[in-house]
């Protein structure tokens, strides 16, 4: 089996004129924690949506565990073992935790097509299972979420990507809007994920963050990825440098 | 760690995070209580007469039982396409061609139900030749089913594959299905069913439909994927279709089940009315739209329930069957009507207002 899990070739995406994603040559190892830095704009949200057929590509492939994908949509691509938190969070404000956990993989009493019938029992105890594990505690998972606070939806974003981790898990800025406490508790669920063994791929603004959690750091700027650098041969200043533009735009090509 | 001991921030939050949050469904029954009641008092006072209770003593009765019969059956049959406008609300959508709906499957299902023989003379209004007349039951009901869950498929195709809002889709099929039944028969009214097909909204059937199609659609939202589902689209698309869910699938199967109650709900019309005419259902739209606001079903999408929309039911038919027993003119029910739609939205705003997250 091939070490590595994710891998995309050329991958390409334009909106009309704007050329959101070119030509991004990209690899994951098992086991292996990446983050994703850039600048606003850069184009890494993009990147993480043509991944996970959100969106499609307009060029280029993807490989993932060991064979060259195509999904037509985002469940495709959870179904192969690609979990993600995207960055616009994917939840439904009116329903309860367990119905956001389980929004799309209900579990099912009994299966009669769209009209199968829920076992909200199971849900429910899966749910209070994966917030125990993930430490992340939410004051009554019965309530819709509309009532809780901005980290408190994002821990359930997280925490439904934690518990249903298997092959790969993407987050896209996961804690962009949390608290000193809520930001410790999502790196540390994310500290357990390494020690699982699952890979990851992490896009975050947060240098000291980065440079806490992963082992290799990817630079995108204007849609290009300009620089893949081990945490141990590089420092703060020096990725700086390249999201800004100082380094790195003659060796565009050799990401 | 120590911060992993840590509870969560609580500090925006206003009610006590830990408590289930009050069911939504218990304002609309004390709505419906207070509305009851200050009719009631204004009866008492003004006219010397009890709304809801038997006031005459050659009737052994504690309430007014006539009254509460008839509120209840003018709201079963609007009742039952209100079920079906409640999911398309809650997914997000709104159906302005209920009415309409009604008027046409009303028209084509009287036209198979009709019998050859009145008093011992052909059927004067038959539509068809012999071939159509006294056929089971089953066939007229059956079309009916057909045209509506066809009108269903339209709109529910319009929306989810020319991404067309659901407004201006059904607005078209309000029109268009109201053209189809007046060029149907020219105009001309369709009458003389069969017996059988008499008895489908005879007496309080109308009701026990209405009882049985509640009960049903209760547990389909509450208890099965399609329910959850609805709630997720409404609640927020991006994340439903993020989630895997196929919204468009999912829209046109709400649009079609919302056809097929109006259907439903064009049967037992016809059959309680014995007859079926081009202006069948005309506003209905709005009434059951009314209703279902009116319960709590949220016109953003995403909140509301089968149990608000049959509260929401009851406050409409005992508001107008209040007016009626204030001896009010039937324009002022009308206005009035208008009034509480127009009322019930704001509320809904304001309820908004107070959810929303600051
Ligand atoms: N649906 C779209 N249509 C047109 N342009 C788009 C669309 N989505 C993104 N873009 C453009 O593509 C570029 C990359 O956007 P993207 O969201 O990937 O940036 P990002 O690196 O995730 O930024 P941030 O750090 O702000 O999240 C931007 O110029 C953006 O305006
Ligand atoms: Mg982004």
């Amino acid at each position: 089996m091939s070490d590595i899990i994710l891998e995309t070739r050329g991958l390409t995406k334009r909106y009309g004129g704007v050329h959101a994603l070119e030509d991004a040559n990209f690899t994951l190892r098992r086991g292996e924690h990446v983050a994703v830095v850039g600048d606003n704009g850069a184009g890494k949200s993009t990147f993480v949506r043509q991944i996970t057929a959100v969106e499609q590509k307009t060029a280029g492939q993807v490989f993932f565990d060991g064979q060259e994908v195509s999904f037509t949509g985002p469940l495709e691509a959870r179904e192969a073992g690609i979990e993600t938190v995207f960055q616009t969070l994917a939840l439904a404000d009116d329903l309860d935790v367990p119905a956001n956990l389980f929004l799309g993989r209900e579990i099912f009493r009994f299966r009669m097509g769209p009209f199968s019938v829920l076992d909200h029992k199971a849900m429910r105890a899966r749910t209070l299972e994966a917030l125990k594990t993930t430490a992340v505690k939410i004051p009554n998972v019965d309530n819709p979420i509309r009532n809780m606070s901005g980290g408190q939806r994002q821990c359930v974003a997280i925490a439904r990507t934690a518990a249903f981790a298997s092959k790969l898990v993407i987050m896209d800025e996961p804690t962009a809007a949390l608290g000193v406490q809520e930001t410790a508790q999502v790196e540390n669920i994310i500290r357990g994920l390494k020690e699982r063994g699952i890979p990851m791929v992490l896009i975050s603004h947060n240098l000291r963050q980065v440079f806490d959690l992963v082992d290799r750091i990817v630079v995108f700027r204007r849609g290009r990825i300009v620089a893949s650098l081990r945490k141990d041969e590089t420092d703060g200043n020096d990725i700086v440098a390249y999201i800004t533009g100082v380094k790195g735009n003659a060796e565009a090509a050799m990401a | 760690m120590p911060v992993a001991q840590a509870t969560h921030g609580l500090g925006g939050l206003k009610d006590d995070p830990t408590k289930k949050s009050k069911p939504q469904e218990l304002n609309v029954l004390i709505a419906l209580i207070v509305i009851v009641a200050a009719f009631e008092l204004v009866g008492r006072v003004f006219l010397g007469d009890s709304f809801l209770f038997n006031t005459r003593d050659n009737v052994d009765a504690i309430f007014n039982t006539a009254r509460l019969q008839i509120i209840i059956l003018q709201v079963s049959i609007v009742g039952i396409i209100a079920l079906g406008v409640t999911q398309v609300i809650i997914t997000g959508g709104i159906d302005l061609s209920s009415g309409s709906v009604v008027g046409a499957t009303a028209m084509v299902t009287m036209s198979f139900a009709q019998t050859a023989l009145v008093n011992g003379q052909p059927n004067p209004k038959a539509i068809f030749g012999d071939w159509a007349m006294d056929l089971p039951v089953l066939a007229p009901v059956l079309v009916g089913l057909g045209c509506g869950l066809f009108a269903g498929l339209i709109n529910g195709a319009l929306v989810a594959y020319t991404r067309i809002p659901p407004f201006i889709a059904t607005l078209g099929m309000m029109v268009t299905a109201r053209g189809f039944s007046r060029w149907w028969s020219n105009g001309n009214p369709i009458s003389f069913p069969t017996e059988s097909y008499g008895a489908i909204g005879k007496g309080m059937m109308p009701v026990l439909i209405f009882v049985a199609l509640a009960v049903l659609f209760h547990l389909v939202l509450t208890q099965t994927k399609y329910g959850r589902h609805c709630y997720a689209i409404g609640s927020n698309e991006q994340a439903a279709r993020m989630s895997g869910i196929n919204v468009d699938r999912h829209k046109v199967l709400v649009f079609v089940i919302a056809g097929g109650l109006a259907a439903l709900a064009a049967i037992v019309l016809s059959s309680k009315n014995l007859t079926a005419q081009a202006g069948m259902g005309v506003m209905y739209e709005l009434d059951a739209i009314a209703m279902a606001v009116i319960g709590g079903v949220s016109l953003q999408g995403g909140r509301g329930s089968i149990l608000g929309t049959v509260l929401g039911a009851l406050i409409f038919g005992v508001i107008i069957s209040g007016f009626t027993f204030l001896k009010l003119d039937a324009y002022y029910q009308e206005m009035v009507k208008g009034a509480i739609i127009v009322g019930a939205v704001v509320l809904d705003q304001w309820r908004q207002r107070g959810r929303s997250r600051g």
